[in-house]
């Protein structure tokens, strides 16, 4: 190992200086510490920060997360537990980040910057009681359905695979609206199922419902 | 004892007995657990399913529901029921339309969609569930009663 200590131009000025230093401590060979020890600790560092993000990710992706706010737990949370999501024959469990945000890296990133959106809803209290969430609803079911629509329901994919499907299992409605709209990529998930989570909002003005 | 009196006994006395038996007679419901007891109530079973439209006892009778209507919303923001039985959704959904009745109003003027007096389907369409109903129905329907040939068949012609 060597050392370039001697060319460092210490005449620059400071703020100048410091970006040239931090670029030089990069290029330059460590004097002190060996290659090894280097990759090892940048390697801790990462995962410490990675972790630490991923955590802070996974904290904020559980239902308990979610019905923190009573916005969540007094309305949507209350009309989940009436439906097939939260109690069936099988027993598998449908929570609200199941399909609220996407098990995909780069869209769940996106996901939580739009809801950063959510914070100020809650400083300004667009929904903070039972008749404004109603005012509301709309709004906020239509944002679902747009984001839905967009990723070809996407979150509903994650469970139910139309390529699992066996239609000769399912009851003769769904068989038959399945084979002629889903299968031939006419329809998404969301064109036919909405309302299956929640209450519905006021569907006198959307397309389908009068 | 006035006349009127007597009268009014003898028919709280009837109206009593009355009750007794009927109590005794529709007691299928809850089998021999005394009144004072909870009974323990069957458990539910998952609607039909089927989607073969069941036979009507009389014309004006609104059929039943051959589908499962589990889960779906009929309030005053939305009817899932009309979403497939709307004039407009039956091309695609393939269901029968609701027939004409469900558009007049109580004047009989035809409105231009569902009468309010017909907007919440379960009022007079109900789910089928495989049970054996605890109390026999012996409701004839009027092709099986003219079928019938009784004392004065002859007159009725
Ligand atoms: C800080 C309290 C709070 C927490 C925690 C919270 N929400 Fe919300 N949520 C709100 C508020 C307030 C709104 C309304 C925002 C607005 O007015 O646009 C909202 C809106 C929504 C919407 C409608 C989205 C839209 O685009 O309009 C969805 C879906 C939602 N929340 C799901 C979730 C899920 C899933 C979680 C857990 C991962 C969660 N929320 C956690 C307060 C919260
Ligand atoms: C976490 C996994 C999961 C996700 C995500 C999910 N589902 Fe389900 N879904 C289930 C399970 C489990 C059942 C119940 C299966 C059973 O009958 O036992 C179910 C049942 C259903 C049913 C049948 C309802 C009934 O009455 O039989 C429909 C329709 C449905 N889901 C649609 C959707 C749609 C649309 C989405 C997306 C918005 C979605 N699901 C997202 C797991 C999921
Ligand atoms: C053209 C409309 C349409 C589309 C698109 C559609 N479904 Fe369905 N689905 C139906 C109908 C109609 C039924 C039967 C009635 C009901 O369950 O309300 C049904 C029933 C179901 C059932 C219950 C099965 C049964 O035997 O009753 C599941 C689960 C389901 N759908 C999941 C999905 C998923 C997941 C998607 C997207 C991959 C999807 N559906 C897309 C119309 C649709
Ligand atoms: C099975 C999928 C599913 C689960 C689980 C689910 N949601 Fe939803 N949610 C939806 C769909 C689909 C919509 C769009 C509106 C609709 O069709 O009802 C929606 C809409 C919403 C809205 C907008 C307001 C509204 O009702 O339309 C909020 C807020 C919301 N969900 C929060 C939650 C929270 C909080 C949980 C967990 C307690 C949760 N959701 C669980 C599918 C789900
Ligand atoms: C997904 C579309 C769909 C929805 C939603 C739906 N139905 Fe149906 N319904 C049908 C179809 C299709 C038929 C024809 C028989 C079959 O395939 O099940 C039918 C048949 C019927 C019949 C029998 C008609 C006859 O002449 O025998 C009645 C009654 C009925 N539905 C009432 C309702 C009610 C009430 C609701 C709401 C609680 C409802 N339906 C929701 C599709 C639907
Ligand atoms: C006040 C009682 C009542 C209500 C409420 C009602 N119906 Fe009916 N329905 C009937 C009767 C009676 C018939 C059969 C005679 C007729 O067609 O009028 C019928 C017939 C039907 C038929 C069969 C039509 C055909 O041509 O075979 C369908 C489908 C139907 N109703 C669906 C619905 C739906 C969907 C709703 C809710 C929007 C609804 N009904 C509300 C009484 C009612």
């Amino acid at each position: 190992m060597t050392t370039d200590d001697a060319r460092r131009p210490s005449f620059w000025r400071r703020f100048l200086g410091f970006a040239r230093e931090i670029w030089g401590v990069m290029r330059r060979p460590s004097a002190i510490f060996s290659l090894g020890v280097l990759v090892l600790s940048g390697f801790v560092a990462g995962i410490i920060f990675w972790g630490g993000f991923n955590t802070a990710l996974e904290l904020t992706n559980t239902e308990a997360f979610c019905v923190s706010c009573h916005e969540m737990r007094d309305n949507v949370f209350q009309e989940l537990k009436t439906t097939v999501h939260y109690t069936n024959r099988s027993g598998v469990r449908a929570r609200c980040p199941d399909c609220h945000v996407p098990h995909n890296w780069t869209d769940k990133i996106a996901r939580k910057m739009q809801a950063s959106k959510e914070v100020w809803g809650k400083i300004f209290g667009t929904i903070n009681t039972r008749e404004k969430f109603l005012d509301h609803r709309l709004i906020l079911a239509e944002h679902e359905w747009a984001r839905m629509k967009a990723n070809d329901s996407l979150e509903c994919r994650n469970c139910h695979s139309a390529e699992s499907m066996d239609i000769t299992r399912q009851s003769p409605r769904a068989a038959e609206a399945h084979q002629r709209f889903l299968f031939t990529g006419e329809k998404t998930c969301i064109d036919c199922h909405k309302g299956i989570a929640h209450h519905l909002p006021d569907m006198s003005n959307v397309p389908g419902w009068q | 004892m006035t006349s009127k009196l007597r009268l009014t006994i003898a028919a709280a006395l009837m109206a009593a007995f009355s009750t007794v038996a009927l109590a005794q007679s529709f007691s299928a419901l809850r089998g021999s657990t005394p009144l004072n007891e909870e009974t323990t109530p069957p458990p539910l079973t998952p609607e039909m399913n089927t989607s073969v439209r069941e036979p009507r006892s009389y014309p004006e009778q609104p059929p039943v529901i051959p589908h499962s209507i589990e889960g779906y919303e009929v309030s005053r923001r939305a009817n899932k029921c009309l979403s497939c039985h709307a004039r407009t959704r039956i091309q695609e959904s393939q269901a029968p339309m609701i027939s004409v009745t469900h558009f007049f109003d109580r004047d009989g003027q035809t409105l231009a969609s569902v009468s309010p007096r017909r907007y919440f389907c379960t009022e007079c369409h109900v789910p089928q569930h495989n049970v054996r109903p605890p109390v026999e129905n012996d409701f004839v329907d009027i092709d099986t009663l003219l079928k019938v040939k009784g004392p004065d068949s002859g007159a009725r012609r």
